[in-house]
């Protein structure tokens, strides 16, 4: 992880200590040494070859980059990988299961949420945090949390279509798990 | 896009990270939201040798009301903390309607109205807010605490009066004299946009005279722009669409808007006149609803 950016273009160190740091990705505990300046978004990528966190703009604008961290979205290209250290961070990889996809996941193909595909994984990742603290959401609800979220291609009324599609789908089983506890 | 090699520090505690400042001796920089510093990085726009993360500090994200109705936000609350904050949505409609505006939800969950005050943008929209509401800035550095009417704090774009080893740990909104009201309204092209115009309102009223007014404009000049004379002219008097008239007049005339890709100055000009004008209505409206 060291040379995680020397492979880019190497430079001399400056004395600079790398820093070992310990994050949670998608359930799992990752260990790396990072140099401080290495973002999440690189990190995920190239150390821990999770390319499904896509970088488009690269200026924290499109949001393709999103990732939940605590189950916050965060955008990864705007974001240290040392500041990640001790937190959870999940990625569009995190999603499903070894044996069947997210309702969210679902909901997208389905309702056709994607064309590219490019802003796909951060479009999900917002749905989800949204989905998680509102269950229930009306149409301008999801609207205003993808509200950072670009799109070059559906026109969104899809995506849009494709989270309430999945709030639907997932609301029962909240329900049920409420009713058991 | 990556910034050039810095060394980074996430102290646990405020005399720690005002330490580390002192000894990097000006080329140390605060890491607060980093929704404006990071992509500075990037850039290459900033090469600090030291990046002094604030985030690990507990005890910062704090926005509150004092028992004497001031308000306090620490410098770890989040755009996004203020935006569903049911207190601010019931006692201080101004920051009430600017949170939501600030640009753009992920951006809102990191970024801080604090590190928006620090970073001075001429086109950011709290420092308007702040100032309409005639709030400070409290620093604390090795020699202590001192606290900095919003107006003197941004010394120019991108730039405030901060000493390299002072923090910024809160900004403070004076209690009401009266009845909070007012508003914020931002013309944008498109979500996370910066303001084409911004106008912040914030009018105390007992009675149905103004006791106190602030109006400040974003976006329509080189820096953060206080109408003092169109507040000036509501104090004292009730609001009526003459007085409101002579406001938004007065706060037209202080802007100093240039024509550039987001609209012509006259057309800025105009929004600023519409702007003052809705959001007194509105507060008008309300009131006779309450009556
Ligand atoms: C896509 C995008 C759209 C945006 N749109 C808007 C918008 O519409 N309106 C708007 O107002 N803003 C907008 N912003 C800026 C955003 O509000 C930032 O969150 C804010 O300007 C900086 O806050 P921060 O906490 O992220 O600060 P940081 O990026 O961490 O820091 C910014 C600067 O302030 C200094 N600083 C921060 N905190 C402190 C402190 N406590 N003490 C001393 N110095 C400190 C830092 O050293 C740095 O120089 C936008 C940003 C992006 C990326
Ligand atoms: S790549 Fe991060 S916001 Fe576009
Ligand atoms: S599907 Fe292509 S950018 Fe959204």
């Amino acid at each position: 992880m060291t040379t995680l950016y020397e492979e880019i273009r190497p430079e001399p160190h400056g004395g600079i200590p790398v820093r070992r740091v310990t994050i949670t990705v998608n359930g799992e505990k990752r260990v790396a040494e990072v140099e401080p300046r290495l973002l999440l978004a690189h990190l995920l990528r190239q150390g821990f070859k999770l390319t499904g966190t896509h970088t488009g703009c690269d200026t924290t604008n499109c949001g393709a980059c999103t990732v939940l961290v605590d189950g916050v979205p965060a955008k990864s290209c705007t974001m240290l990988a040392v500041q990640a250290d001790g937190h959870e961070v999940m990625t569009v990889e995190g999603l499903a299961s070894a044996s069947e996809l997210h309702p969210i996941q679902e909901g997208f193909k389905d309702e056709h949420g994607l064309q590219c595909g490019f802003c796909t994984p951060g479009m999900m990742l917002t749905a989800k945090a949204l989905l998680d603290e509102n269950p229930d959401p009306t149409e301008d609800e999801v609207r205003w949390a993808l509200s950072g979220n670009l799109c070059r291609c559906t026109g969104y009324q899809n995506i849009v279509k494709s989270v309430l599609w999945a709030a639907a789908k997932m609301r029962p089983a909240a329900a049920a798990d409420q009713d058991g506890s | 896009m990556y910034p050039s090699r810095f060394r980074y520090e996430a102290p646990q505690s405020l005399d720690h990270a005002i330490n580390l400042l002192h000894e990097g001796a000006g080329e140390a920089k605060v890491l607060a939201g980093g929704q404006s510093l990071i992509p500075l990085l990037k850039l290459r726009f900033a090469a600090p040798e030291l990046l002094v993360d604030i985030n690990n500090i507990s005890g910062l994200d704090y926005h509150r009301f004092e028992a004497d109705g001031t308000m306090r936000v620490g410098a770890l609350c989040r755009h996004a903390a203020l935006e569903r904050s049911s207190i601010l949505a019931s006692r201080a409609p101004t920051m009430a309607a600017a949170a939501p505006l600030i640009a753009d939800p992920i951006v809102r969950n990191r970024g801080t109205l604090v590190g928006s005050l620090c970073h001075a943008d001429p086109q950011g929209d709290w420092a308007s807010v702040v100032t309409a509401l005639g709030g400070h800035v409290v620093a604390l550095g090795p020699d202590g605490r001192r606290a900095i009417p919003i107006t003197e704090f941004v010394s120019g774009p991108f730039q405030n009066v901060l000493a390299i080893d002072e923090i910024a740990v809160e900004a403070v909104i004076p209690a009401p004299k009266g009845n909070a009201a007012g508003g914020y309204l931002k013309l944008e092209r498109r979500v996370g946009d910066f303001a084409t115009v911004g106008v912040a309102v914030a009018i105390d009223t007992s009675g149905n005279q103004v006791t106190r007014a602030g109006i400040a404009l974003t976006g329509v000049g080189g820096t953060t722009i206080e109408a003092a004379g169109a507040g000036q002219a509501l104090v004292g008097r009730p609001l009526t669409a003459d007085t409101i008239e002579r406001a938004a007049n007065l706060a037209a005339e202080a802007a100093k808007p240039r024509t550039d890709h987001r609209g012509s100055a006259e057309y800025k000009r105009h929004i600023v006149h519409t702007f003052v004008t809705r959001i007194l209505n509105r507060v008008t409206e309300t009131a006779d609803k309450a009556a």
